[in-house]
């Protein structure tokens, strides 16, 4: 009975493609947003620590201000409907809108990853800043070779934290025709009218992601500390 | 070499230099003492302009550092500062702490920049810690690798903040010798410190600052033992029979 089950929502017409289509499309998303978000979050986070001695900065930090403001005050799936539906409509139809959703929920995270970002940044001493322009570096300077590498040092964990929430965020996708993991699950439900069993290996290995993900992530604080 | 002219400084409504006017001669050293918030570091944190003043010039090497047109940045390159907290950089080892600065600014090769900082490791005796991360080193050996760092750009001054104040009793000693030995090549320095002894036996000249003035400026010997000015005297009279 149970094999029986199995067959008919893994192997039958060889349905776990169906599944590792949508692991693939998850992890693309995740990793591609993940990437945005960090590039995006950088250049937000340096705006809104940069010292604000010109007019452009001001605007641009005034801008990233309100970016930051939106993205956190309303829900992911409501931006990723306004992105596919509205926004990038014209690229539906690339890579079955995969690239709409990376680039959703990585203006996303950008804006939660900016404020992970300002927090390692500004955890650095600043004595570290001093130290580089005594030394005759520019504010740019002293940021980019002695402050930033350490204060994304100091954010890594809690990045990282952002990757596997986002492994887990990324599941709205199917509101607007992605197959990402849990799509895929109900996908195969509609042709087996099994409901419990396709959710459930879903379920399993969201769970085997999220579990080796957070090893790495401890094998990589345990290194760190070593570096100290 | 160093000229400041009624030098003021506010935080907000604190007014921490109440007008300061000072010369530095080449092959000087300007020892600064006073009582905490007194406002001696940041006298010497405006040298370098690490803070603005409200008013007031500074010129170094007959050049207008407070003006808005001269480029600071070239202008730290020739002062070297050493900062309390020794503020090495920790994801780099000391070598290349050493090298970071001479090799992206003055455009040294890092063979030669290896190599002049090799020589001062030797120097300070740490040659056989140029690979190691600061995190490894005692307080009195990031101190020393500090000062290096500092002279590695060889610049026409250093600026000393308190060089000793965060380090163990027993660590004093030698970053005060490497100072003391820096002073005995030449080197031009204003240095702000607790040590008076240190101040006595180095000092061309000793500054005594309190609530943004300096209040009394003489050579060493007429400092510490015919003070002038009252306040200089209960200073001293708690400091040295402390």
């Amino acid at each position: 009975m149970l094999a029986d089950t199995f067959y008919r929502i893994f192997l039958e017409e060889e349905r776990y493609k169906i599944y590792l289509m949508g692991l693939g499309n998850t992890l693309c998303i995740a990793v591609g947003a993940c990437i945005l978000g960090f590039l995006l979050g950088s250049v937000v986070a340096l705006l809104r620590i940069a010292p604000k001695n010109n007019i452009v900065i001001k605007i641009f930090d005034y801008i990233a201000n309100l970016y930051v403001t939106v993205i956190r005050g309303t829900p992911v799936v409501l931006q990723l409907l306004i992105m596919y539906f509205v926004v990038l409509q014209f690229m539906n139809n690339i890579w079955e809108g995969v690239l709409v959703a990376i680039i959703t929920f990585g203006l996303n995270s950008g804006a939660y990853m900016s404020e992970i970002l300002r927090a390692g940044i500004e955890a650095v001493d600043k004595g570290q800043m001093e130290a580089g322009r005594s030394l005759g570096f520019t504010w740019g300077q002293t940021m980019r070779k002695i402050v930033l590498p350490q204060g994304i040092k100091n954010a890594l964990p809690t990045i990282f934290n952002e990757f596997i929430m986002l492994i887990k965020e990324t599941s709205v996708a199917g509101y607007v025709a992605i197959v990402d993991l849990t799509k895929a699950a109900r996908n195969v439900t509609s042709r087996t009218f099994e409901v419990f069993g396709p959710l459930l290996i879903v379920a399993i290995i969201y769970l085997i992601l999220v579990l080796g993900l957070q090893q790495i992530q401890k094998i990589m604080e345990r290194r760190m500390k070593q570096g100290d | 070499m160093i000229d400041v002219k009624n030098l003021k400084i506010s935080f907000g409504s604190l007014e921490v230099l109440k007008g300061i006017d000072e010369h530095v001669s080449k092959g000087e050293k300007v020892v600064i003492v006073g009582p905490s918030g007194s406002g001696k570091s940041t006298f010497l944190r405006c040298i370098n302009l690490l803070e603005t003043p409200t008013q007031g010039e500074i010129w170094f090497d007959g050049q207008l550092i407070t003006d808005k047109k001269c480029d600071i940045n070239k202008v730290r390159q020739k002062m070297g500062m050493v900062f309390q907290s020794f503020n090495l950089f920790p994801h780099l080892t000391v070598l290349r702490n050493i090298t970071f600065a001479p090799m992206k600014l003055l455009g040294v090769s890092k063979a030669e920049a290896e190599e002049r900082a090799d020589a001062l490791l030797a120097r300070i005796g740490l040659l056989d810690k140029r690979l190691e991360y600061p995190a490894r080193l005692s307080g009195g050996q990031k101190q020393r690798v500090a000062i290096v760092r500092a002279l590695a750009m060889q610049p026409k001054v250093m600026l000393f903040d308190e060089p000793t104040s965060a380090l163990d009793p027993e660590m004093v000693k030698e970053v005060l010798d490497l100072i003391k030995q820096l002073a005995e090549e030449d080197m031009t320095m204003v240095i702000v410190t607790h040590e008076m002894g240190f101040a006595k036996e180095i000092a061309t000249r000793v500054l005594f600052m309190d609530e943004g003035k300096v209040l009394e400026k003489n050579n060493p010997k007429e400092f510490f033992e015919n003070p002038a000015h009252p306040r200089l005297k209960e200073f001293l009279s708690k400091v040295l029979n402390a």
